[in-house]
């Protein structure tokens, strides 16, 4: 997820100070890791610089906290070209899982329980996101639902390679 | 196998194996099952897992092995080796079923639907709709008693099917891919409220599926495969 990013699309909803920013962005997307302050004001003062956004000048009392930020033209545009450009789709953990899987292979060692372990992590961790999706509102839920249908993806993945082991096996030995 | 203590044991198969003609379905599976507990059982088709149910259930009875069930308030059975008429018996008092196709009567109400397993047991009709309309209301389906099942909407008709299921207050309820039919929302409706109910009452839960996010309503899963119970799939090819 790119913090940046969201952070100017909070910011085009209407001017705010950095605090109430890190609140919002919280709010809606910090579920299980909230966004340090440091992080905020670090990247306000680089969207400063490259003129996304301005400061509307400073309240007495001084602090980082006391600025308003609004979004520029420029920052509205991005926004824009932010949310409309399709993002890469992810493989990370099935990349790990692959390398994992082809080198117990090519080892001689036991690939079938190292996907029952991926696999037995996948369900506790969907079995967790359940739970919490209970008397959740339902941004929660979204949010649960999203990480739900991604390990929901993973597993397909470990069911589909587990029943193809023998065949890779072979694959890799002769190659 | 789980090592848990008989007194906290429910249902427990020993050795089960069952063939249909020269295919082997089940090939000696071990299982106890927790009473209160919400066990998914989970494997690719044709692993053996709706036969391993059906064994449970008392349905089939295994080519060899054992199934005994132990109830809260009674000696251990073994349902394996019952006769056909106390197998229906313990079937119509002690446990519910859900099917993927709620497999409800299409010419009887909603209402009716659910009522019939109180009815087939003794109950009096005015009790036996009261106590329906009261599941079906817990259920969502407030004025909907007098549809038919073919008024009602997949989701709606499966909890139907729950209420149906659950209005004789069954020790253990065997669901079988209960929303294997239903698209994602519906399914979720039906799983949340089912299990809202099941874990009210302490009821134990057998739900087979092959679908991840159902079994991750369940406390444990096991996966059967080639009529074995193992951790994962495991299948070679």
């Amino acid at each position: 997820m790119n913090n940046s990013l969201t952070l100017l699309g909070l910011l085009s909803l209407e001017p705010s100070y950095g605090y109430d920013l890190k609140h919002s962005y919280d709010r809606y997307f910090g579920s299980g890791k909230a966004l340090a302050f440091g992080q905020v004001y670090s990247t306000l003062a680089r969207m400063v610089r490259d003129e996304l956004i301005r400061a509307l000048g400073e309240e007495t009392g001084g602090g980082p906290d006391r600025k308003k930020y609004e979004i520029t033209l420029a920052g509205q545009n991005k926004v824009r070209e932010w949310l409309f450009t399709p993002d890469v789709p992810s493989g990370s953990l099935q990349s790990e899982l692959f390398a994992k899987t082809v080198i117990a292979l090519l080892l001689d060692d036991d690939a079938d329980r190292l996907l029952d372990v991926q696999r037995r992590e996948h369900m506790s961790r969907m079995r967790e996101l359940t739970r919490m999706k209970q008397d959740a509102d339902l941004l929660h839920v979204l949010v649960c639902d999203h990480g739900l249908f991604h390990i929901e993806a993973d597993l397909r993945w470990i069911d589909h390679t587990s029943a193809r082991l023998t065949r890779l096996k072979k694959e890799l030995h002769s190659a | 196998m789980s090592t848990l203590r008989n007194v906290d044991i429910i249902l427990s198969a020993r050795s089960l194996r069952h063939s249909f003609g020269q295919t082997e379905a089940l090939r000696g599976i071990d299982l106890d099952i927790k009473a209160g507990e919400v066990l998914a059982i989970m494997g690719p088709s044709g692993s053996g897992k709706s036969t391993l149910l059906h064994c449970l259930a008392g349905v089939l009875t295994p080519d060899a092995g054992t199934v005994t069930y132990r109830p809260a308030d009674g000696q251990p059975l073994v349902i394996s080796s019952l006769s056909e008429s106390n197998r229906s018996r313990l079937r119509l008092t002690d446990f519910g079923f859900v099917f993927q196709f709620g497999q409800l009567l299409p010419e009887l109400s909603a209402a009716d639907n659910v009522s019939l397993p109180l009815l087939l047991s003794g109950t009096k009709r005015r009790e036996a709709l009261h106590k329906s309309t009261e599941l079906l209301d817990r259920l969502g389906l407030q004025g909907l008693g007098a549809k038919l099942p073919g008024e009602l909407s997949g989701g709606q008709a499966q909890r139907v099917a729950v209420a149906r299921a659950l209005v004789t207050s069954p020790a253990v309820l065997f669901a079988d891919e209960p929303t294997g039919a239903l698209d994602s929302l519906a399914s979720e409706n039906v799983l949340t409220l089912m299990l809202e109910l099941v874990r009210e009452a302490g009821t134990t839960v057998v739900l087979i599926t092959h679908d991840a996010r159902t079994a991750a309503y369940s406390d444990r899963e096991v996966v059967v495969r080639d009529g074995v119970v193992g951790t994962g799939y495991r299948v070679t090819a």
